[in-house]
């Protein structure tokens, strides 16, 4: 209940309605210590601009490039950060954890 | 997500209305169901779970991977009565995540100083708690000890539905009250509801063990499931 979503959901829909390309992304499952919670969202537009967060920072930078690809696809994908990631050095969770974020496009 | 469902989630959670987000994680369909149409949906055991314990989840249901997004409004608690026990309810109920309002017309009482950083409005309940949009999402205490002021306070904690009423007072006083909210109209229903003497019997002496007390029953009463909750009560 501390988790405020608001300011994000209400971001989305101005930035569509005002004719951005826009992606949500959302965590949708965690195992062990993942810094937020399932339902966490980062919403990105087409210029890059962002707000909320899906982690502590470490993965933002990963979603907001997949958000781009989204938004041009408009096909849904699911993205899996964690320590057993190739790539855990570059943007995995220093943590620890595991996290699968899945980014749609809005509209 | 389509637009149509972002402007209905967003419309839900302006008004405090909870919802829950249904997206099927492999094909990205989606569904929003509103809180009172979970009784009809097959997923409704799944549904009702999560919204009681406030937390998003991935499920699996007829061969699908849906992630369910629970989108409940932050929980409210209002406190008439800025007394001893609220300095210290007060900042513990914020702690837990609620948006915590005091509310007592005696300007002594609810003074920034008693309450620095806490909501105060020094007015009688009856032009205080029309404003603050008490609801169904809200935890209401009443701890004057002051009939004049915890009477029509409870009265309309009643009318707004709060998911838990609690008043302060002996089993004794309790009964009193109960008599004189009877004779201002109040159902036998209503008075029922509220928790009195108020928090769980932890034997609780000092007014911080006090204010644990209630925030422990208001939050048993928020998360457990109805069977639980009876017994814990």
């Amino acid at each position: 209940m501390l988790d405020r979503d608001e300011d994000i959901l209400k971001a989305a829909e101005d930035w569509q309605k005002a004719g951005r390309g826009v992606a949500l992304a959302t965590v949708v499952e965690t195992w062990g210590s993942a810094p937020r919670p399932a339902g966490s969202s980062l919403v990105i537009n087409d210029e890059g601009t962002f707000l909320g967060s899906v982690s502590g920072g470490c993965v933002e930078g990963a979603v907001v490039t997949e958000a781009m690809d989204v938004i041009q696809s408009g096909k849904p994908r699911m993205l899996e950060f964690g320590v057993a990631d190739e790539t855990a050095w570059n943007v995995g969770l220093s943590c620890g954890g595991t996290i699968r974020v899945f980014v749609e496009k809005v509209g | 997500m389509k637009l149509a469902i972002l402007h209905e989630l967003n419309a839900e959670r302006a008004a405090r209305r909870p919802v829950i987000l249904v997206t099927d994680t492999e094909s990205g369909e989606q569904r929003l169901v509103k809180a009172e149409d979970f009784s009809k949906d097959p997923l409704r055991a799944e549904l009702d779970k999560q919204l009681r314990m406030g937390k998003s989840a991935s499920v699996e249901a007829g061969g699908k991977k849906l992630f369910l997004n629970v989108y409940a409004p932050t929980a409210k608690l209002v406190i008439v009565g800025a007394v001893h026990i609220s300095q210290a309810l007060a900042p513990l109920a914020r702690s837990l995540g609620y948006d915590v309002t005091v509310v007592d017309p005696r300007t002594a009482f609810a003074s920034p100083e008693r309450f620095p950083d806490v909501p105060l409005v020094a007015e009688w309940p009856d032009t205080a708690l029309p404003p603050l949009n008490v609801d169904a999402y809200t935890a209401f205490v009443a701890v004057t000890h002051d009939p004049k002021i915890d009477d029509p306070a409870l009265l309309h904690a009643f009318e707004r539905n709060c998911f838990y009423i609690g008043a302060l007072g002996s089993r004794k006083t309790h009964a009193k009250r109960g008599d004189r909210l009877r004779a201002q109209g109040a159902k036998e229903s209503d008075i029922a509801r509220i928790h009195a003497p108020i928090g769980l019997a932890i034997g609780a002496v000092s007014p911080s063990e006090i204010a644990v007390s209630i925030m422990a029953e208001i939050t048993a009463v928020l998360r457990l499931p109805p069977k639980e909750k009876e017994e814990a009560a």
